[in-house]
């Protein structure tokens, strides 16, 4: 269904952009091409392991972590997704399966959060063009907010 | 590119993986295989189109305007401006630091560049959908109305913590002179000061 009206919209939205400019259109055709060519193995490699990880681990075993265990399941995803960045048309997908397997929603707010704006992993990259300090703040300050969005969803949802 | 390689050689070793499993066992194989392609599936139909609306956003934001408006005392607008320009663009946050690192040496200050950052990581308007039909448009509108204002602090207390960069780059014509005094249209007077304006 959404799916649907978001092709509408983009359609909409492609056509009003091609009586405007077509060039720009025909760019804008181009960085979208590039970035799904870019997404595509990270998703695919992403959608595997998940794949993976649920046929390994039996989804009652997930569950009862998340339902039982909701400080520990929420302590979990927010480091794990300290660790690794990926991009958040990847990590929306990958928070839906593990909601589906019963984890909180504010856990997956911070896992999102932590997801897209830490990454331990990406920090080389990011000292290389700002320096440590700037890395090492920003990237605790952005840890510490993801932990409080978490908190906040929580109480709202 | 690197990072490409290391894409693809992620999803190898997950096929590997499911390879081997297979001859090991092989309805466990199986099964690992369903809920991939069930994923697949799941995530096929949405992705193109937010992909190339996120182009389109990219290519329609007068980026030139954003950037020129992003340096001391560009105040709140900055501030605004460092996240509507990190909101529209396409990619994740490691495709953000060369930008970045460009309009730090245009001039923008370590807040506006952390608020930036943290746009471009998290609050993308087309995402908004897709995150609403994976997880729900509930969670997705109230986590963008906490991130957004959350972004903005972290990038208030990055300026207070983390000394500013001296521009690496020469300064912009009209950077220089009294930007403190007027921030009601910057954009305005920048394009005044850019192009031939009678």
């Amino acid at each position: 269904m959404i799916s649907y009206v978001l092709t509408v919209i983009t359609l909409i939205a492609l056509a009003i952009s091609f009586t405007l400019d077509r060039k720009r259109t025909g760019r804008a055709l181009r960085i979208g091409v590039r970035s799904l060519t870019s997404l595509a193995p990270v998703l695919l490699g992403m959608m595997g392991m998940v794949g993976l990880v649920l046929a390994l681990i039996p989804p009652q075993l997930l569950s009862e972590l998340f339902k039982h265990n909701g400080t520990a399941g929420f302590a979990l995803v927010a480091v794990v997704g300290a660790l690794i960045t990926i991009p958040a048309p990847v990590a929306f997908p990958l928070a839906g399966s593990l909601v589906k397997l019963g984890a909180s929603l504010s856990s997956m707010a911070a896992f999102i959060t932590t997801l897209t704006m830490v990454g331990v992993l990406s920090a080389p990259m990011e000292i290389a063009c700002f320096g440590k300090r700037f890395t090492l703040v920003r990237q605790s300050l952005s840890f510490v907010l993801a932990i409080a969005i978490g908190g906040l969803m929580g109480v709202f949802l | 590119m690197k990072i490409q390689v290391k894409k693809y050689r992620f999803f190898g070793l997950m096929l590997a993986v499911n390879l081997v499993l297979y001859l090991l066992d092989r309805p466990l194989a199986q099964s690992s295989a369903r809920n991939a392609a069930g994923f697949i599936l799941e995530v096929l139909p949405i992705i193109p189109p937010v992909m190339v609306l996120m182009g389109l956003l990219d290519v329609w934001t007068p980026r030139k305007l954003v950037e020129d408006n992003l340096g001391a005392g560009s105040g709140v607008l900055g501030a605004m401006l460092a996240v509507v320009l990190g909101t529209a663009a396409a990619g994740p946050i490691y495709a953000a630091f060369p930008v970045a690192v460009s309009l730090r040496n245009k001039g923008a200050t370590t807040a506006n560049i952390a608020i930036f950052l943290g746009a471009w990581a998290t609050i993308k308007i087309p995402m908004i959908l897709m995150e609403s039909s994976f997880i729900g448009l509930r969670f997705a509108l109230l986590r963008l109305a906490f991130t957004i204002p959350g972004v903005l602090c972290v990038g208030y207390l990055m300026g207070k913590m983390v000394p500013e960069n001296t521009p690496l780059g020469d300064p912009l014509p009209g950077e220089q002179g009294e930007v403190s005094g007027s921030f009601q249209k910057p954009a305005t007077t920048s394009l005044a000061a850019t192009g031939s304006i009678k």
